[in-house]
């Protein structure tokens, strides 16, 4: 593989990590679930799908001191 | 083969840096030795210790499903790959407490705190936080207190929720302290926390209406806002209308963080909390990672002794000796009971691999070490004298710069007045004596370093950015916590009566809230007329609360080891858990029976009612005096209960354990039935 390849793996590999510890690609994660798990059920829009996040992840305990 | 070449390779130099730290024991140290030392212990104790546990301990058994993979709702429970859930469980975990222990605790030198962060992590705090993940893991994410219910039984069960609430309370109150003592007199660091949360609606909003879930592009924006907010706090410190909006004293400004608290609480998630806890994971892995860099760029010079005199237990930042106050100052960093509610709450429910137990429970707590490292050569680089003026209360070295700085001196850490005052020059503050709570001492410590590596000229901005990135977790750290007891308190009111549990009833929500602000708030405000500084007796509450919590954890951890079938390996846990239960239970008498006025509640109670009584206290400490002493009072019953508490949960523990070896009965396991992985391929790996 040539360097320039390679360097476009590594940062491809680190932006899709980037996306996915921040949440950023959280909402095409959950339709690429349903797709496969629950095709039958409607996906949410965009905006539901964050407001529902945003209600689950701080329900309970998930930071600390 | 080549993996043990590795091991014996870094035994070596590790050996050699924490010889270095030895044998340089009467000559100022370099910082990169703790930085080795720390990165070598950690690297070994990772590689052989938390292996050996997960292998054979744990018995950690790749080929069993976890709850992420058999619960997979695309929401809360998804199989991630392992180096995202260490992204997730450590941004989880990593809040403002491992920089504001060391930095109390460097009292004492440099040594006895580094030592503890360095032992107490590889051998209790990564083990713990480690354990428990996996006994969540294999509980569908069940949490702590369900854990103790199920396992223990439902006194055990109680304890944990009551120890829960209670660590919430406290750890709420003297964080916020912490950011009221940063921010008294100081209208550059108080506009720019005050900026935090306008920038954070903009970016809540944004994230809604504009570009619901963007969520990088929005902490992008916020982020430049929040650089903004720096440089505009310099304007407003130099506008002579406008400083005066935003120069409050302490007990204003813990009015102002008690109003904050009930409105925030409030106030739906995606508005503030959210938004804001987007920019301060990115801040928080940003500084961490430019700190590192910092470090090893300039090296620099570590001026505190190894050892202080404040050894022997007259110290004026954290009263007691070194021991137990050491293992009790430095919680967060070394073992943090907190985490175990983390590691029993989202994280489990993420792991795709029981074997990565290992890299998210002890490598997350590894690397939280390293900031309290960081935290702790941030403090000892400062001059001595300089650290203690920083750090000392006015009530115990002197209002007046002249007398604090003799004070001072005459302790052996010389210190001019001319000294701390250009210092607060250069920070752009008007004085910098007394900021008690370690966040100003270790934004100076940080922006010295900073200063050093990436241009001095900014030093002003660079102080307050590090205050800014304290106040942000401290922020977080209010409004989630606020939810977590409000939580609690109407699991308890619900039990009295039903409508009030219902999380969904706006006025329960609303009453529950209230109430938790109110139970933080009073020792906030209480912290702030205190002339001692307030931290000085909040800081101790706390260590010994967060300890408490970690002692039950490691008791629900000892308990279900010896359920599996692992009494022989049990120590793994009950190691850490026995010295938690001797240094919480040392530090709590001393607290409580001590007859030194500065150490014990009760003595130092009765001394300023005795001198209240007799007139010979100042007249302006005449008016906060019985509220002091009502405080000093309740502080001593606190501490009598959090033993108890421990010791509850310890018995209750040991009886089980008991029971268990003689055969009787117990209760059942709540571990999930095994199920083979269904293997192939994992999503987002």
């Amino acid at each position: 593989m040539n360097p320039v390849a390679r360097a476009r793996g590594w940062t491809r590999l680190l932006w899709r990590g980037l996306r996915q510890v921040s949440g950023d690609d959280a909402y095409e994660r959950y339709l690429e679930h349903l797709r496969t798990a629950h095709p039958d059920r409607p996906p949410p829009s965009r905006r539901e799908f964050y407001l529902d996040e945003q209600k689950r992840r701080w329900g309970g305990v998930n930071r600390c001191c | 083969m080549k993996k043990s070449l590795l091991g014996i390779a870094l035994a070596i130099v590790g050996a050699f840096a924490l010889g270095g730290i030895a044998l340089h024991r009467d000559e100022p140290i370099n910082a990169l030795w703790l930085v080795v030392a720390g990165v070598c212990i950690w690297t070994l104790g990772y590689r052989f210790y938390a292996a050996w546990i997960s292998a054979t301990v744990l018995s950690a058994d790749a080929s069993r499903a976890t709850a992420a993979e058999r619960l997979n709702n695309g929401r809360d429970f998804v199989p991630t790959h392992r180096w995202i859930v260490f992204g997730h469980h450590f941004a989880a975990i990593a809040g403002p407490g491992p920089l504001v222990g060391p930095t109390l605790a460097a009292q004492f030198g440099y040594l006895p705190g580094t030592l503890w962060i360095l032992v107490g992590s590889v051998l209790g705090g990564c083990v713990q936080d480690m354990v428990i993940l996996f006994l969540s893991i294999r509980r569908n994410g069940r949490s702590l207190g369900q854990m103790a219910r199920d396992e223990l039984g439902p006194v055990g069960g109680l304890a944990t929720l009551v120890g829960t609430l209670m660590i919430v309370i406290i750890i709420i109150a003297v964080m916020g302290l912490v950011v009221v003592n940063a921010m008294k007199h100081s209208p550059w660091a108080t506009s720019t926390v005050f900026a935090i949360i306008p920038v954070a609606m903009l970016v809540g909003l944004y994230l809604r209406g504009i570009r619901p879930g963007r969520v990088l592009e929005g902490s992008l924006i916020g982020f430049s806002l929040l650089a903004l907010a720096v440089a505009g706090g310099g304007w407003v410190d130099h506008s002579n209308v406008l400083r005066p909006y935003f120069d409050f004293d302490a007990p204003h400004l813990a009015g102002v963080l008690i109003g904050y608290g009930c409105i925030a609480a409030m106030l739906p998630v995606w508005l503030l909390l959210a938004p804001r806890d987007y920019m301060a994971t990115f801040l928080k892995l940003g500084v961490v990672v430019a700190l590192a860099v910092a470090v090893v760029v300039t090296h620099p010079t570590l001026r505190m002794p190894a050892f202080t005199r404040f050894m022997d237990g007259t110290g004026p930042i954290v009263s007691g000796k070194v021991f137990p106050f050491v293992f009790i100052t430095i919680a967060c960093g070394a073992v943090s009971g907190f985490h175990a509610l983390v590691s029993s709450g989202t994280t489990p429910k993420l792991i795709t691999n029981e074997a990565d137990a290992r890299l998210c429970g002890y490598g997350s707590m590894a690397l939280e070490s390293l900031v309290a490292i960081m935290a702790m050569i941030a403090a000892t680089l400062l001059d001595p004298g300089v650290y203690f003026a920083i750090n000392t209360g006015a009530g115990i070295v002197g209002a007046a710069p002249d007398v604090a700085t003799a004070t001072i001196t005459a302790w052996g850490f010389p210190v001019t007045a001319e000294q701390m005052h250009l210092l607060a020059q250069r920070m752009g503050e008007h004085t910098l004596f007394a900021r008690t709570g370690g966040a100003p001492s270790l934004a100076v410590g940080m922006a010295s370093i900073f200063g050093s590596t990436f241009g001095s000229g900014l030093l002003a901005a660079w102080y307050h950015f590090a205050l800014m990135f304290e106040a942000m977790f401290i922020l977080t750290t209010i409004d989630a916590g606020t939810r977590v007891g409000r939580f609690i308190v109407q699991d308890f009111l619900g039990r009295a009566w039903a409508p009030l549990g219902r999380t969904s009833w706006y006025p329960s929500v609303v009453f529950a809230s209230l109430l938790t602000v109110a139970a933080w708030g009073y020792f906030v405000y209480v912290g702030t007329i205190d002339p001692n500084g307030g931290i000085n007796i909040l800081w101790a509450l706390f260590g010994i609360s967060n300890q408490m919590l970690a002692a039950i954890a490691l008791c629900v951890a000892t308990g279900i080891l010896v359920k599996m079938g692992r009494l022989r390996h049990a120590w793994v846990t009950a190691v850490p858990l026995a010295w938690l239960a001797l240094v919480t239970t040392v530090a709590a008498w001393q607290k409580v029976a001590s007859a030194d006025p500065r150490l014990g509640f009760f003595a130092g109670a009765n001394d300023l009612a005795a001198r209240l009584a007799a007139g010979t206290l100042p007249p302006e400490r005449v008016a906060s005096a019985s509220q002091l002493i009502f405080n000093q009072r309740l502080d001593g019953w606190l501490s009598v209960f959090f033993v108890i508490l421990v010791w509850v949960v310890i018995l209750d523990m040991l009886r089980v354990v008991v029971r268990h070896v003689r055969g009787l009965p117990v209760p059942a396991s709540s571990e999930a039935a095994y199920e083979r992985r269904l293997g192939g391929v994992v999503e987002g790996a």
